[in-house]
């Protein structure tokens, strides 16, 4: 495990050097890391950010630094036990996604790349389960591991300016959902009526890093009713 | 009681010291890109430092007050006018009730933050008043503000009826007009310092960097000589920071502020001091900046050294205030 500053008011922890083909173990890894040390309130931490291998740790510089905070992470680290994972109790999240022509601009191309029709990536992206490996770029935004690889197509060459909020997409090996109305470059193949980000919720985001998702493919009245 | 937004400018939202603590579920510290400047003029008009306050973006604003209040600001070299009175930055003035706070656009620089003693009582969104323009939340009903808004006031204490008048003492000048042109950021390396070659290195320390166009609260997008890296490997996203550096493979830098996203996957080369952070807040399209690199322990020694400054800062205004 490196520990290395991210600047002079945070830090990164490498939780896991190799992320390779064991996305899942990687996740269990940081969040297992993640709730150590959100356990241990380390004096002048104010906040951290897990990622795919990763945690930033943001502080306080004018009550602590850098090499005080990464000596308390390696004591807290050596002295405690390996939290539980803290999405196993969790049930797998359901997103309802209506993949209908008028959602799925991108749909076509996907299913070229992956040499698929376009039911047949509709199948594929909504038959497995997908794992939060961490929540960010915008409020609520799911990196979701677990794409079948054929499914996996590159981001487009040029961003769109604006993707309509609750976008299902696909940006190389990833598959996302767009909480709100943003500009983006993932391959967009359906659109779910669920609210991923409400500052009224607790938490707000709909998503936590460690979550299991699976999409179910809706129809267009289906959808229509439930965005109603 | 209130001030009447009678010209909102080019960008003025509220802001506060930022909203820690959400990170997990992807949403950005955010608050005023300058929170020095913000806290000395909470201190100047004796508001706490979390209190919430205004960032104006190049002007021009135009507030009516309902009641006499205490208001001060730091930043770019604007011009603040209180009724037929000249407000310098760092200076604390009396507005009386009706009286008129004009700020027009500055001669250098960019942004300012004005504190209102009493602050701006919008309701607290996660923690923070601060707006969050992207997410629509937080601030004056999520948004930047407009002419015909009316920004509530907090409670403050209650100033004589007197006619308007400035402070004599002030702030210190690096913290009343943090801008300077053309800009010098210090940085520390970054985590991925050594995916970049050495002629950009060298690049980033001896030749100067563009602002360009697209440049907002979210990041300053610089124009230069190409940062190129070793090879374009795909980087998993991870946490970036105000201050982080990170270049696209375009090679073309990007700069962070405040409301930047919370991880990023663009290798990050640097990341400018926090105590620097101030001068990156006045940065806009056309200015020129330049980087100098200072080590881990003179960016903490910098920014202990501030912290203890202020504390004092604040101990001896508390004298003039009470």
């Amino acid at each position: 495990m490196r520990i290395e500053p991210l600047g002079d008011s945070a830090l990164l922890v490498r939780v896991v050097e190799n992320y390779g083909l064991e996305s899942d173990r990687s996740v269990d890894a940081v969040l297992g890391t993640f709730g150590r040390l959100e356990a241990a309130a380390i004096p002048g931490v104010i906040e951290l950010a897990p990622a795919y291998t990763t945690i930033g740790v943001f502080f306080d510089p004018g009550l602590t630094r850098f090499d005080v905070v990464k000596a308390e992470i390696e004591r807290v680290l050596q002295n405690t036990e390996p939290a539980e994972p803290r999405a196993v109790t969790r049930s797998t999240i359901e997103v309802p996604v209506c993949y209908e022509d008028e959602f799925a601009p991108d749909l076509r191309e996907v299913a070229w790349h992956a040499g698929l029709s376009a039911q047949e990536v509709v199948r594929r992206h909504s038959a497995v389960i997908y794992r939060v490996n961490c929540v960010g770029f915008t409020p609520g935004f799911p990196y979701l591991s677990g794409l079948p690889t054929e499914l996996a197509t590159p981001r487009r060459a040029s961003p769109r300016k604006e993707i309509p909020a609750g976008a299902v997409a696909i940006g190389g090996t990833q598959t996302g959902i767009y909480p709100r109305k943003s500009p983006g470059g993932w391959n967009i193949i359906g659109r779910t009526s669920l609210s991923l980000f409400e500052v009224k919720r607790e938490p707000p985001s709909l998503f936590q890093a460690g979550d299991r998702v699976r999409f179910r493919r809706i129809s267009r009245e289906e959808f229509e009713r439930s965005s109603a | 009681m209130k001030a009447l937004v009678r010209s909102a400018g080019f960008l003025t939202s509220v802001q506060d010291l930022g909203r820690p603590g959400f990170r997990q579920s992807g949403v950005s510290v955010g608050g005023a890109l300058d929170t020095q400047a913000m806290r000395v003029a909470n201190a100047l008009v004796g508001n706490r430092n979390e209190v919430a306050g205004l960032e104006v973006t190049l002007g021009k604003l135009q507030l009516r007050f309902e009641d006499a209040r205490l208001v001060a600001w730091c930043g770019g070299a604007f011009t603040v006018r209180l009724g037929d009175k000249n407000l310098p930055a760092g200076h604390a003035g009396l507005v009386a009730k009706d009286d008129e706070l004009t700020m027009t656009a500055p001669q250098t620089g960019a942004r300012a933050w004005l504190a209102i003693s009493g602050g701006i009582d919008v309701p607290p969104v996660l923690g923070s008043r601060s707006t969050d323009l992207r997410g629509n939340f937080g601030g004056y009903q999520g948004r930047a503000l407009r002419a015909g808004d009316a920004l509530p006031l907090g409670r403050a204490k209650k100033l004589p009826a007197r006619k308007r008048t400035v402070s004599e003492w002030k702030a210190p000048a690096p913290w009343a007009t943090p801008g300077r042109a053309p800009a010098a950021l210090r940085f520390v390396r970054g985590t991925d310092w050594n995916r970049f070659l050495s002629r950009a290195h060298t690049s980033l320390v001896m030749r100067s960097f563009a602002v360009t166009p697209a440049s907002d609260r979210m990041g300053a997008r610089l124009d230069g000589p190409p940062l190129d890296r070793m090879r374009t490997t795909d980087l998993l996203s991870e946490a970036v920071a105000p201050g982080t550096l990170q270049v696209p493979p375009n090679g073309e830098p990007i700069l962070l502020l405040g409301d930047c996203q919370t991880i990023g996957g663009y290798p990050k080369i640097a990341h400018v001091i926090t105590a620097d952070l101030p001068i990156a807040a006045q940065l806009w399209p056309g200015h020129q900046v330049r980087f100098h690199e200072v080590s881990l322990m003179e960016a903490q020694r910098l920014l202990r050294e501030r912290e203890e400054d202020f504390a004092r800062f604040r101990v001896g205004l508390s004298l003039h205030l009470s």
